[in-house]
């Protein structure tokens, strides 16, 4: 069986990110392969499944496709495409790799930590008319089926689809293994296959982001310090009085 | 326009509000469609005609089992006979797991998880989070069908209209759904939804042991507050998945969010960040959720926390 994991490539949990210009600008911000889409990777690892990584996006992305190659998968896919395509243009493009690769699990994060996006294996999934399972802690394959558990919104489901399918992962669904050094360096001469966007006949994006600022809510910054009992008196009196809040 | 509710069955939920307030912010003013999908009481229809001038409901066996691509064929097959041109859902898991399929299906453009929308010409506009809520982000589309994520508690809950509307049964040919839950295990709280609190009590690896978290839990009580816990209190097994905040948790917009023995990763502050004020209980003040705090108490949270339900009692007093 195979599997195509997708990844993406994002700024590090601790980085900060710049704002230029009314643009996210991610030239001196470290980058890695996003937290997310280890769990698929590692899954696909896990299962002894033949196993292709596919990234949608710029020159740089290459770095990242390199660190699944050194984590084991077998071999990668570069789709170079705008840093901005939007979510559904990305997973046009992953259908399109999807339809030449011909795998029976198709796995990517639950959300991806550039465009807080859970769209994409949704989408991909629509793309070639499979089952998708969002969220997904455990999957297995029994007599051709996939069984899993998923997360929801009040809970977790058990249940079974037919594959091919797509899965979205989440924490929990594993613990993502680090590259060895000599797997960083075999990783080096692994198969990556560069394709250009236009060659997979996806339509032109419909959504265009036209402004980035930072998020930041501007805070009070108010510190009690001391004993305790006076300190929680005073905040309880400030989220009463003065917060009204409570 | 086309408002896919979010329901229990018997009522509707707040975020069914939230979506009537989008639609009349993308230029709707009283024109659109409540879609009601799955099993759904009387009670339920009527409530949802008190806020539409339309309610279509479909129980079709497919949609029971909540199967992302039957869901999304139902919806893309509804949108198109009610002539809509965008399409509304809440943003919730359920939600985004089947809005992006529709906007392929449809050949629309797709709005996830959006804070504010604004109709421009041929189009509309919208604002959202990226980068783990760090960056808000405007986008533009003149798409001719648009489907919406709305992300909870960010619209204000609409109200019921003047008149009743009219409800419809949809008629829906679904082909079997491709996925088969065979268990669910739902993790109800006694208290009042962690999206829809006013107030939320989160604790972190800081309160030190699941028996810890009666303090989280007493405190929560006395506010009326819902409680929440960081990736590292569910990862130690102190709390249920279901109470986590954070990237791979829920979203939350509280009045007011207290986090005791918080630290305040990056992947937790995405979920609670735009909460309207944020207050931190931590021994270490060098705890980086100190610098996102509106209010902030260095010290000890088993005894802070319990000296605020006693002045919390003497306000009710």
């Amino acid at each position: 069986m195979k599997a195509l994991c997708i990844i993406r490539q994002a700024p590090d949990q601790e980085a900060r990110v710049k704002v230029v210009g009314a643009q996210v600008d991610l030239d001196a911000t470290t980058l890695a392969l996003d937290g997310m889409d280890e769990y698929g990777i590692e899954q696909a690892l896990r299962m002894n499944l033949n196993s292709v990584v596919v990234a949608v996006g710029p020159v740089r992305v290459e770095t990242a496709l390199r660190r699944a190659l050194a984590m084991g998968v077998n071999r990668a896919v570069h789709v170079i495409a705008d840093a901005n395509l939007d979510v559904i243009s990305i997973a046009g493009a992953v259908a399109a790799v999807a339809r030449q690769e011909q795998p029976d699990f198709i796995l990517t994060g639950g959300q991806q930590a550039d465009s807080d996006t859970q769209a994409l294996g949704a989408a991909v999934a629509e793309f070639l008319g499979w089952p998708q399972v969002t969220w997904t802690v455990s999957l297995s394959v029994e007599d051709g089926r996939a069984t899993f558990t998923h997360d929801t919104d009040d809970g977790k489901e058990d249940g079974s689809c037919p594959l091919p399918a797509v899965f979205t992962t989440q924490q929990g669904l594993n613990e993502p293994r680090y590259p060895t050094l000599p797997n960083i360096m075999k990783a080096k001469s692994k198969e990556l296959r560069k394709v250009n966007l236009d060659e997979l006949g996806v339509a032109p994006g419909l959504v265009r982001t036209v402004n980035q600022v930072p998020a930041d809510k501007p805070r009070l910054g108010r510190l009690l310090t001391g004993d305790p009992v006076e300190a929680a008196n005073e905040l309880v009196r400030l989220l009463h009085d003065e917060a009204k809040v409570i | 326009m086309l408002i896919i509710a979010e329901h229990d069955g018997r009522r509707l939920l707040k975020a069914t509000f939230e979506l009537v307030t989008a639609a009349q912010a993308c230029g709707a003013a009283d024109d659109f469609t409540l879609a009601i999908l799955g099993e759904a009481q009387d009670a339920l229809l009527h409530e949802a005609a008190t806020y539409a001038p339309q309610v279509v409901a479909s129980a079709h066996p497919s949609l029971t089992d909540g199967d992302p691509a039957a869901r999304a064929r139902a919806v893309a097959d509804l949108a198109e006979q009610a002539e809509a041109n965008r399409i509304l859902m809440a943003g919730t898991r359920g939600g985004r797991a089947v809005a992006p399929r529709v906007a392929v299906r449809l050949t629309g453009a797709y709005l996830e998880d959006v804070v504010a929308l604004e109709p421009i010409a041929g189009g509309l506009r919208a604002t959202r989070y990226s980068y783990l809520s760090r960056i808000a982000e405007t986008l533009e589309t003149t798409a001719a069908v648009v489907v919406i994520t709305c992300k909870p508690n960010a619209f204000t809950a609409a109200a019921p209209r003047l008149d009743i509307g009219d409800i419809f049964e949809a008629e829906l040919e679904l082909p079997a759904p491709g996925m088969q839950v065979t268990a669910r295990h739902t993790e109800r709280s006694t208290r009042v939804p962690l999206q829809e609190a006013v107030i939320v009590v989160t604790g972190g690896r800081g309160v030190g042991s699941a028996s810890g978290f009666a303090v989280i839990e007493q405190l929560a009580d006395a506010l009326g507050a819902a409680v929440g816990a960081t990736r590292g209190a569910v990862d130690a097994g102190w709390r249920p998945y279901a109470e986590q905040v954070g990237q791979t948790g829920k979203t939350v917009q509280p009045g007011v969010y207290i986090a005791a023995g918080v630290s305040g990763a990056v992947q937790h502050l995405s979920g609670m960040g735009k909460s309207r004020y944020i207050v931190a209980v931590n021994k270490d003040p060098d705890a980086p959720i100190f610098k996102v705090s509106d209010y902030g108490v260095v010290g000890d949270l088993h005894a802070v926390l319990p000296a605020m339900i006693a002045a919390t009692a003497a306000l009710k007093d």
